[in-house]
């Protein structure tokens, strides 16, 4: 899932300047469970940006909606009605959805309240960590399971690096090095010849952004 | 005679860095190129070392080349993308630079510029088979050259053999991409590296081993934790924070005598904070205690540089003023004794 942490309640009053009306959009999905900006988080900011602006002495209206997902138009298209009536909207979805609901509002101030960081798993309570950094060419089949541009800070493809320090990873001493990962699950499932084969360099023009995808079976349909 | 026809003689090839400084004042490294350059095989300039910003080494390796220097051009793959890497290579073999080491890189937060983007389009294996494919005349998108580059091509490597296999795996790529030398981590184990070496020998590669000066258990303990491959055991640690308080170079002097391979000991001393007169005690006492079997010669200038050599004359120590003297000195001991 997507990752993202609020944005400080500061940089978001300040993004807010001039406006009366606030409306605040959560989104159901990641953010929600990530703990960012789903239904709750929502109550939280408007709670805080209410008693923040009243301190200032300032009386500004400041409405609540979450929906299913903002990066859905099925979604996205009921919001129109809560949206008329505010000035400007604070999305807590994941970049995209800020994005999604920009181009459909074409006339309304949409602000971002999180602030999107990764692709990631739950690890624990509260915990989340980055899994893939979605690369559009995936090496998980000979790096066994583990990814080398995700777990590698400098994500190379023929590791360990120079710098590997008893085993850990230069940037963070207290984390395995990538590339020993991958040894030892290598190591245990007899494929170590993976490793032994040279990694060409990555082909980027498969990252070239922005990335969109047709599936297939609905190319016909794009074109029209 | 060059880098390669030096490696490829098969003598005890030295090599050491100059470093490069952060800004336009070379003043202190142009020095050290005059006062190295016809001393060593190879004069290595690392690129942007440590993440850290400074003179370019191919600029460096330039102005080597123009004072009649053998310069070895360092390239990581942290700072440049592969258009930046192939043009740079075209670029140093124009200059008639042909010396080269291909890195990864410290990552860029460990340096001075630290908000920086981290490249790493290609990393050291990738970049030492590019080197071997532009040396064919192609790029790396398959365009032809106009003119083949050549060069003799290096990496690095931890000279540790209890180092996993993982890593050895990594060294074979290396020399399977077309590494013809290494340059070793800093080693403090001698027993350790020749065991590694015993395991090298199997490939048709040149090792340089690498030195650098310990000053204290401090520093020996901050390298361990911070400096990638370098690996100071215990026993030495243990043997520098053993040092009285004002014995310092008699704990030297006895920890370089311990190893028997050490043919002679050459004390260096540019005193700033450290005095002279300090010193020279030190020696007085550290030859007192009659452990020195090996030919010792001394270097001394700075603060209380007078009382210092007085010290040595009243005790029958010679000692020089310069490091060339010296250094020539300790070298023509070295061979009457051989």
């Amino acid at each position: 899932m997507i990752v993202a942490q609020r944005k400080p309640v500061e940089e978001i009053k300040r993004s807010l300047e001039g406006y009366e009306k606030i409306l605040i959009v959560g989104c159901g999905t990641c953010v929600a469970v990530c703990l960012a900006g789903g239904e709750k988080e929502v109550g939280i900011l408007a709670s805080l940006l209410k008693m923040s602006f009243r301190m200032d002495g300032k009386e500004v209206e400041i409405g609540e909606v979450t929906v299913e997902r903002q990066c859905d138009k099925e979604f996205v298209h009921p919001l129109e009605e809560n949206i008329k009536d505010y000035q400007a909207v604070v999305s807590l979805a994941c970049g995209v959805g800020v994005q999604f609901l920009s181009e459909m509002y074409d006339d309304k101030v949409i602000l971002p309240g999180v602030n999107t960081t990764f692709m990631g798993s739950n690890e624990g309570e509260g915990v989340w960590q980055e899994r893939c950094r979605a690369c559009g060419d995936c090496v998980l089949a000979k790096t066994g399971g583990i990814c080398p541009i995700t777990f590698c800070p400098k994500g190379i493809l023929n590791g360990p690096c120079d710098e590997i320090n008893n085993e850990k990873c230069e940037v963070d001493k207290e984390r395995d090095c990538a590339w020993i990962l991958i040894y030892q699950k290598l190591e245990k499932i007899g494929r170590l010849d993976n490793i032994r084969k040279m990694f060409p360099a990555r082909n980027y023009q498969i990252n070239t952004r922005p990335a969109r995808l047709i599936h297939e079976a609905y190319q016909k349909y794009e074109v029209e | 005679m060059s880098f390669k026809e030096a490696l490829d003689s098969g003598k005890f090839v030295v090599t050491t860095q100059v470093g490069a400084p952060r800004g336009t004042n070379i003043d202190k490294m142009i020095q050290h190129i005059d006062l190295l350059k016809d001393k060593v095989d190879g004069l290595i300039i690392a690129d942007n070392q440590s993440a850290e910003m400074g003179v370019p080494s191919l600029v460096a390796c330039h102005l080597i080349k123009e004072r009649g220097g053998e310069s070895i051009l360092q390239l990581t793959c942290r700072d440049k993308n592969r258009l930046a890497l192939q043009s740079e290579l075209i670029g140093a073999c124009l200059l008639g630079i042909n010396n080269l080491i291909c890195i990864t890189g410290d990552y860029v937060t460990r340096g001075n510029n630290i908000e920086a983007k981290p490249v790493f389009d290609l990393d050291a294996v990738q970049l030492l088979q590019t080197v071997r494919l532009l040396e064919q005349g192609k790029d790396l998108g398959g365009n032809e050259l106009s003119g083949a580059v050549k060069f003799c091509t290096g990496a690095m490597l931890i000279p540790d053999p209890d180092t996993k296999e993982l890593q050895l795996i990594n060294l074979e790529k290396k020399i399977q991409a077309g590494a013809e030398f290494f340059l070793a981590c800093a080693t403090y184990n001698m027993e350790k590296f020749k065991q590694f070496m015993s395991y090298t020998q199997t490939f048709r590669v040149k090792i340089i081993a690498a030195v650098l000066l310990l000053a204290s258990a401090e520093m020996a303990r901050y390298w361990n934790d911070t400096v990638p491959g370098i690996s100071i055991t215990q026993e030495l640690i243990d043997d520098l924070a053993g040092a009285k308080r004002d014995m310092a170079l008699e704990k030297g002097i006895e920890i370089a005598v311990k190893y028997d391979k050490v043919k002679a000991i050459l004390v260096n001393v540019m005193g700033g904070i450290t005095r002279c007169d300090e010193v020279a005690n030190g020696i007085v006492s550290a030859r007192g205690d009659g452990n020195i079997t090996v030919p010792l010669v001394i270097r001394m200038v700075g603060t209380n540089e007078k009382e210092g050599q007085e010290i040595l004359a009243k005790a029958g120590i010679p000692f020089l003023k310069t490091m060339e003297e010296a250094a020539q000195k300790v070298v023509s001991l070295v061979q009457e004794g051989a």
